[in-house]
């Protein structure tokens, strides 16, 4: 038992570890206190820290992350939980305007060191308004960070940075993965923002993925493995900052790249991790670079359809063959 | 008077109560708001109120248990709330539109509405599939409270158009709960409604909760007092008595649709289920709570009553029973045979024409599935 953790449980680990170092994290949102999140991602946290330092709040996003802005302000590190992603748009003059402008507008002399963690994305068949994977809305806001873990170590090593950070960070918990288990990490476990990893190694063609894409571009790479075409899959972990570094130079070796991403087409964080390798490795592609994404439409309710709208093993292996036919 | 929520046994304010738990009729009854209010019901209406309230707690068993049953995504129950829905909702005239939250399904069925329509919503069928316009019952919202701010601008539309102001005129009514009285959006609807004197009534079922949180987490003051704060008037009614639920509604949509202007009328009751299916309510509520609302339960009342004043004997409840016996397990049998929806549907009504990404995307889409026809899948 000791050696695994879940993806759920991980989330409260990882801010407990924090909460015991640091007293002046807090912890604020809709139904985390008693009822320990609707997610069961903040199970532990209210019986050891207690209504000091985990808050139940009236539903109210704007209030949540507003305040948060105002504690953080205090000195406090806030966590501040919005229960859906598709909920930071209820709160979302905070996210844009307020709180990645606070530093640069005071000149330096005000940090907002917060954390804003949100259940995100789809495959449990939540329909349109609860199931979006939204980590493209944040990217488009300079002065937030964004980490998106696709394994438990990954939820806790990335939360140790997150908490710690004097940077507002976007923390995205992907709903198709809390129940997933791995590794539980060590005691001291911590990952740095903007450091992406190599979730498996291969020569043919890079996949790159985000949270729940990871998986999915392992299951495919595990797949082809038998059809003798060797991916690499590398696991971003954050979209801010972006580390195109390992990208770039994955590619440079297989001269072939696939992003599979489950936020739409239409405006996916893919877009700007292609863009930067046509701009500076453009030379080292043997085939046109493709994108898996969600397509262009509101997520339907009936778990069926909404795998034919995200990102499936099966899309990723047929846009695999088809790349490596080049 | 009746008592508060919960073992602690705080008292709650008075409300606008006409028929007791024990089924006594309290024949008028003044409001916080100075109103006197009654109801004059033939016998014939009494037994329909007896009937919806019996059949719709009867659909919403059905969709508890099909939703167990892995046949619905999920269900967010109405047990204990059907008095406030059904007597709000029979107090609507057919020009009045309502915006419900996703548990109005006792509205829905007074408006009409044939009751598979949010089965098939909660089973992935469609996005539920009854036109807002013809049974002047929105989509159901899920966001907490933005259909407050959809139903003030509704209102202020109406009223724009003229149908305000007379006998005959339309009203809007909003339905939310006592937890999304905290949203920004919901007091800010409040701030439109009266500065734009909308043609609106904001009906609040205070079930308590809302998921794990209790209404303390929410409000230090009854809910029915912020109206006052707004410039407009608040009363609390007895949200599990059908007779008391339908004289504040039908006189609250009467006031404003003689373009007197909104109303915050909170119904006081209480979620007797899980918020929904996904939830367990015994981690943070006591089981002594739920019993002492038991006794209060809205059905029982009527039924006391109708017996009492021989309005009805034994067959017609039998006869009721029976009634919602059959309409349940027609509604589940209807469900069983749902068809799938088409893939290719996921692509209709983004826009009106298309764009396109969409049309390249759905052209892949259909090509995609092509290749499977005729192939071992
Ligand atoms: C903007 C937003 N925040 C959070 C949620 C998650 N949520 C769904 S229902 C609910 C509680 C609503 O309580 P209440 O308004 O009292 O209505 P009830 O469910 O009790 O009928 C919450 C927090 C949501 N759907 N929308």
């Amino acid at each position: 038992m000791a050696d695994v953790i879940s993806y759920r449980e991980a989330v409260a680990e990882g801010i407990a570890r924090e909460m015991r170092r640091d007293s002046t994290v807090v912890c604020l949102g809709e139904d985390i206190g008693a009822a320990e999140g609707v997610f069961k991602t903040t199970v532990g946290l209210f019986k050891e820290f207690g209504p000091q330092r985990i808050w139940d709040t009236p539903i109210s996003e704007q209030a949540i992350v507003g305040a948060a802005m105002g504690a953080a302000m205090t000195g406090m590190r806030p966590v501040a939980e919005i229960m859906f992603s598709d909920f930071l748009a209820c709160c979302w003059d905070y996210l844009a305007n307020e709180i990645p402008k606070a530093r640069y507008m005071t000149g330096g002399q005000v940090t907002v060191p917060l954390v804003i963690r949100t259940a995100n994305g789809g495959g449990l068949g939540f329909g349109a308004q609860h199931s979006q994977a939204v980590e493209n809305w944040a990217l488009t806001v300079p002065g937030l960070k964004i980490a998106a873990p696709s394994t438990p170590a990954d939820v806790i090593g990335l939360m140790a940075s997150a908490i710690r950070s004097d940077d507002p960070v976007v923390f995205f918990e992907h709903k198709a993965l809390l129940a997933g288990s791995g590794a539980r990490p060590p005691d001291d476990h911590v990952v740095e923002l903007g450091k992406a990893t190599v979730a498996r190694e291969g020569t043919d063609i890079t996949v790159v993925g985000l949270a729940s894409t990871v998986p999915v571009a392992l299951k495919a790479a595990e797949q082809l493995a038998g059809e003798a075409i060797s991916v690499e899959v590398i696991d971003l972990r954050c979209l801010v900052p972006l580390d195109m570094r390992t990208v770039l130079s994955s590619v440079e070796r297989t001269s072939h790249l696939l992003v599979v991403e489950e936020n739409p087409y239409q405006g996916g964080w893919g877009g700007t991790v292609v863009s930067v390798v046509a701009d500076e490795g453009f030379e080292m592609l043997d085939a046109p670079i493709k994108r898996v994404a969600g397509a262009c439409v509101p997520l339907p309710f009936a778990d069926a359809l909404e795998a034919e709208v995200i990102p499936t093993v099966d899309k990723v292996t047929e846009a695999v063959r088809r790349l490596s036919a080049y | 008077m009746t008592k508060g929520r919960g073992a602690g046994g705080e008292s709650a304010p008075e409300f606008v109560q006409l028929l007791t738990p024990d089924g006594e009729r309290i024949d008028k009854v003044t409001g916080a708001d100075g109103v006197e209010y009654t109801v004059d019901f033939t016998d014939d209406e009494y037994r329909g109120l007896y009937r919806d309230l019996v059949v719709v707690r009867k659909l919403d068993a059905e969709a508890t248990a099909l939703q167990r049953q892995g046949e619905l995504g999920i269900w967010a129950s109405l047990l204990g709330q059907e008095a406030a829905q059904v007597g709000s909702g029979r107090a609507l005239r057919q020009q009045d539109m309502a915006f419900p939250t996703y548990r109005e399904h006792g509205v829905l069925y007074c408006r009409g509405i044939d009751p598979i329509m949010p089965l098939s919503l909660f089973r992935g069928v469609d996005h539920g599939a009854w036109d807002p316009n013809q049974f002047r019952f929105n989509m159901y919202t899920i966001v907490i409270g933005a259909q407050t701010l959809h139903a003030t601008g509704y209102a202020m539309g109406i009223t724009k158009d003229g149908k305000v102001g007379n006998d005959d005129g339309e009203a809007v009514i909003a339905y939310f709960g006592d937890g999304a009285s905290a949203q920004g959006d919901v007091n800010e609807a409040f701030i439109w409604a009266s500065v734009f004197n909308a043609p609106i009534v904001f009906f609040c079922q205070n079930n308590q909760y809302a998921i794990s949180e209790p209404i303390e987490k929410q409000t230090r003051v009854p809910l029915y007092q912020r109206a006052s704060g707004f410039g407009f008037p608040g009363v609390r009614v007895d949200g599990n008595d059908v007779l008391a639920s339908y004289a504040v509604t039908r006189a609250a949509l009467d006031h404003a649709r003689h373009g007197q202007g909104p109303t915050l009328i909170e119904a006081y009751t209480y979620r007797m289920g899980a918020h929904t299916t996904t939830d367990d309510p015994t981690r943070y509520r006591m089981a002594g709570e739920v019993e002492s609302w038991q006794a209060r339960d809205p059905i029982a009342r009527v039924r006391a009553f109708i017996a009492k004043q021989q309005i009805a004997g034994d067959d017609f409840f039998t006869e009721v029973d029976e009634l919602a016996r059959r309409e349940s397990l027609a509604l589940r049998e209807r469900v069983l045979a749902m068809p799938d929806p088409d893939p290719l549907t996921i692509f209709e009504h983004v826009y009106p024409h298309g764009s396109p990404l969409i049309d390249s995307q759905r052209q892949g889409f259909a090509e995609y599935m092509d290749s499977f026809e005729g192939s071992s899948h």
